[in-house]
């Protein structure tokens, strides 16, 4: 508790607390502020450029076109096949991420010793901060050479090896995450669940799982922002070339990689080449927002809580 | 207990789990193991060309010269300045959601509002970066611009998993603290905080790493490729170990990659050093909490 | 040719005899920003002028060239390094801004047509053929479509994004319009990418710098070009006596003429186009012919601010008596 000296009458010690106490609240409100009004920027610029762009260019052609030929001759602004990427890679790399990552995060807390765990953790926690960079080239000259021997047809540059390496990238968040939600489950009902005779997979998948549901779907939500943002390494991997192919073995192009290349390329500034990048940046914005809702929702109807 | 028979649905249950605990323990084995290729791939290359020359020249078109004195002191400002500015606030923010806001339509409005900014690209934030701090508080191409548009970036990471660091001490704490006499402040800086400690300083740390490997947005605030010189002050200009590293990567010259690797390296020891603080911090907080496992 | 000791010291002679014609000790900054194909001159530049002018503090961005535009027009660089002309809009916003910029060429990269080692069928292309290729709407899929006694195995088109320098000189050259080029290929943003893409794909075709090509020669088989005079490879003699035609590209730095008026920015310009020759080979690129950078260094004396790729704004073109 604070410091305060007893000499002074309660009633003014009272009202010195209280005084103190509205300006640190005051205080942790601004704070709270400063990523109200980064939404409301980022809302801002986007929605300002885009209103441009959606002079010049029709939406149903931007939503629903099949060709993403902005900086050709003849131009085509259907954003579809960059949707697809995104889509793919990201749903790809959920798919490598959140089974490994869980998994990975069960036995680290339920499982693992002290020791293990000592090892593991901070290994998992450095490959987070690996450059993204590195993670393009190595599957550029590991995973796609590899998976080359198992499906020949797999072009050089493929959707597929950007889904696994991307997977891989945030993988790390996922079980470090996950492992701290899971350790954070109070010991009793554990000790509880095994009282009444429950196997620990029973008690992993049955009691403590949905008390951490709440860290673990964070983990997952975190896990997905990156791979949805993660450029460089699918570029590498995965290429740029916008496809609406349904095989995982052509090059594909995400929305962020696309606004990436416009952003630090040779497209001169202004112009309607610019300005996709804002509709894309919008699309995306409105996309990962609606996903957000989505898993809120889910959440709060399927999160237990004790106490 | 003589002549006691298991049925055989328990047996089932017993086999189910001891398959379950298995498979976790071989995927997590596995993932390190892959993991750990990525490493020496790198390590493997790069090694030759660690030496005090590397570590104290400049950059170079020639790779015997070159070195990534500018890169690595850029990067050790950029982090330093990141911590300082993201850290204070991202944690403010958690507390403020958490204990001092009602639960109620506001408090999910802001939830999902952060949770969409986690997921917004790197490259926007640069471009907010750009528009706001270089050209419209006019900090030019500074160690401040960086660092500010890099804390915007992380900022979310930190607030998220603070959050639900906090969310797991139990009720039972705070309810222990106001039956003392404590205020709000008082029970979440004194009773919460603590307990919350090791789940905060996993989020710092995801967060800090990520701002360390980030190259785009730097790039676009107007963070440099080439510096001779060492930034003396925040409003200096700046380069980065990521952006050596691309540039190095992009080239034909396969010394080049190799000089990659190297500085690969380098930036994978800084990050392992504060990670390793970070943990050892999180160990001793770990085993003095309230949940002794 | 000669080694890189040999260049070092030549270097190291040329900036001792330029310190000494410059006298005095300078000081000050210069910004450099733009094109990472042009990175590794400036880069070079600048690391040898660091030896001549130490307390003069150059620095040098990657923000690609249209992206180095933007920061040149809005005053924040003295220098803009692109691998491609100054385009129409950027030209009307430099001269709503009264920004007077000078151009000049500073060396060639010859773009390397590239297969596959494995390809045995082809040895050389003509513009034409080319052109068939990589026009917009092309028929073209298999090596049969080009020339009737090639396989019939589809053809696998690589090259650059559609908004780089090279990905427009390119298609420019052969298709006629900037910008004009068939969609439907595999565009990788990084060259080393492209090189193992077509490194791995028997059928695969692609074009990049020459610098890329010579670092990677034994995963690549380069093609001979016919720009009508018979077939040519692009090689360091080629590419500079205009023979490698018509895929020989200059790179440029485009000067702040304002930014001229600061001792330290003259300096480091003169520096910079007489030293281009032997820094540029140095690192990758092709130098131009010893009259061009005299005329250029006339240009910055006398101040002549425009470009010879655009009518609008329009100055001469240094290399005009080249082709």
């Amino acid at each position: 508790m604070s410091a305060v000296h007893l000499s002074i009458p309660a009633s003014i010690r009272r009202r010195r607390i209280a005084w103190g106490e509205g300006i640190i609240k005051t205080l942790l409100a601004l704070c709270t502020l400063v990523s109200v009004v980064t939404t409301a920027v980022i809302i801002f610029t986007l929605v300002d450029e885009c209103l441009g762009f959606f002079d010049n260019v029709s939406p149903v052609e931007f939503f629903l076109g099949t060709r993403w030929v902005p900086l050709l001759e003849p131009s085509s602004y259907g954003v579809l096949p960059l949707l697809w990427g995104t889509l793919t890679v990201t749903f790809g790399a959920a798919l490598i991420a959140i089974p490994i990552g869980l998994a990975s995060a069960i036995y680290l807390s339920e499982y693992a010793s002290m020791r293990v765990r000592s090892f593991v953790k901070p290994v998992l926690e450095v490959l987070a901060g690996i450059p993204t960079v590195v993670y393009g080239y190595f599957a550029l000259t590991f995973i796609t050479p590899l998976l080359r021997t198992m499906l020949p047809d797999l072009h050089v540059f493929n959707a597929l090896s950007g889904a696994i390496v991307v997977g891989i990238m945030v993988l790390p968040t996922i079980a470090t995450l996950s492992d701290n939600a899971l350790r954070a489950v109070p010991d009793n009902l554990r000790q509880a669940a095994y009282a009444l005779g429950a196997t620990s997979y029973e008690v992993t998948t049955h009691v403590v799982l949905p008390a951490g549901l709440s860290g673990v779907m964070a983990s997952f939500l975190l896990a997905i922002s990156r791979a949805i943002g993660e450029t460089m390494a699918v570029t590498l991997a995965a290429g740029a070339t916008p496809n609406l192919s349904f095989t995982f073995q052509e090059s594909i192009q995400t929305m962020t990689a696309y606004i990436v290349q416009v952003s630090l390329g040779d497209t001169p500034a202004g112009g309607i080449a610019y300005q996709t990048l804002f509709a894309v940046a919008a699309y995306l914005f409105v996309i990962t927002l609606l996903l957000n809702i989505v898993s809120q929702f889910i959440l709060n109807r399927y999160r237990e809580t004790y106490e | 207990m003589a002549g006691f028979e298991p049925s055989a649905q328990l047996q089932r249950r017993h086999r189910k789990a001891m398959f379950f605990s298995m498979c976790c323990a071989t995927v997590t084995w596995l993932g390190t193991v892959l993991l750990a290729t990525l490493l020496i791939q790198v390590s493997i290359e790069g090694f030759k060309w660690l030496d005090l020359q590397f570590l104290t020249s400049f950059p170079s078109r020639f790779p015997y010269k070159a070195g990534i004195k500018s890169a690595l002191v850029g990067t050790l400002w950029l982090i330093s300045m990141v911590a300082f500015i993201s850290i204070p606030i991202g944690v403010a923010t958690a507390l403020y959601l958490e204990e001092f806001v009602q639960k109620g339509r506001l408090s999910r409005i802001i939830e999902v509002n952060i949770a969409n900014l986690a997921g917004v690209p790197s490259i926007v934030y640069g471009i907010i970066g750009l528009a706001i701090f270089v050209r419209g508080l006019g900090l030019e191409r500074s160690l401040v611009s960086g660092a500010l548009t890099m804390s915007l970036l992380i900022l979310p990471i930190i607030v998220i998993a603070s959050r639900e660091a906090i969310r797991t001490v139990p009720e039972s704490t705070r309810h222990a603290a106001f039956a003392l006499g404590g205020t709000r402040w008082q029970t979440a800086w004194s009773h919460v905080l603590p307990e919350a400690f090791p789940g905060i300083l996993t989020g710092i740390i995801l967060a800090l790493s990520r701002a360390i490997g980030e190259t785009a947005p730097l790039i676009m605030i107007g963070a440099l490729t080439y510096v001779a010189f060492l930034p003396e002050g925040p409003m200096d200009s700046f380069t980065a170990l990521p952006i050596q590293i691309f540039n190095w990567v992009s080239r034909p010259q396969q010394e080049f990659h190799e000089l990659a690797a190297g500085a690969i390296i380098v930036l994978l020891v800084v990050l392992l050093t504060m990670n390793g603080t970070a943990i050892l911090i999180r160990h001793r907080a770990e085993k003095l909490s309230r949940n002794p496992r | 040719m000669f080694s890189n000791r040999m260049i070092g010291l030549a270097g190291a002679l040329l900036s001792l005899l330029s310190s000494v014609a410059l006298g005095e000790v300078l000081r000050g900054t210069v910004s450099l920003d733009g094109s990472s194909t042009v990175f590794p001159i400036s880069e070079a530049v600048a690391e040898e002028f660091l030896a001549v002018q130490p307390r003069v503090r150059v620095t040098v961005g990657v923000s690609g060239t249209g992206g180095g535009f933007k920061k040149f027009l809005a005053g924040e660089t003295d220098i803009n390094d692109a691998s491609r002309p100054i385009k129409g809009k950027e030209i009307s916003i430099a001269s709503a801004q009264n920004i007077e910029f000078i151009e000049i060429p500073v060396a060639y990269d010859g773009l390397s047509v590239t297969v596959n080692p494995k390809n045995h069928w082809v040895d050389s292309l003509t513009v034409d053929e080319l052109k068939r290729i990589w026009q917009p709407g092309s028929t073209v899929t298999t090596w049969r479509d080009v020339r009737s006694h090639w396989p019939d195995e589809p053809i696998r088109l690589y090259g650059p994004g559609t908004d780089s320098g090279t990905f427009d000189y390119f298609s420019e050259t052969i298709n006629g319009k900037s910008g004009a080029s068939r969609p439907d290929y595999t565009a990788n943003e990084d060259d080393n990418a492209l090189v193992q893409g077509i490194a791995g794909d028997v059928n695969a075709l692609g074009y990049f710098g020459y610098a890329y090509y010579a670092s990677n020669k034994d995963k690549l088989k380069l093609v001979a070009i016919d720009g009508g005079n018979g077939p040519v490879k692009p090689t360091e003699k080629t590419i500079n006596n205009g023979e490698y035609a018509p895929l020989s590209r200059p790179i440029f730095i485009y000067i702040r003429k304002d930014s001229l008026d600061r001792p330290e920015v003259q300096a480091f310009t003169q520096f910079y186009i007489e030293n281009a020759a032997l820094l540029a080979s140095e690192v990758g690129y092709i130098p131009l012919p010893i009259a061009v950078y005299k005329r250029a260094l006339e240009r910055v004396q006398r101040r002549e601010s425009g470009t010879a790729y655009h009518q609008q704004n329009a100055a001469p073109d240094l290399l005009a008596t080249q082709h």
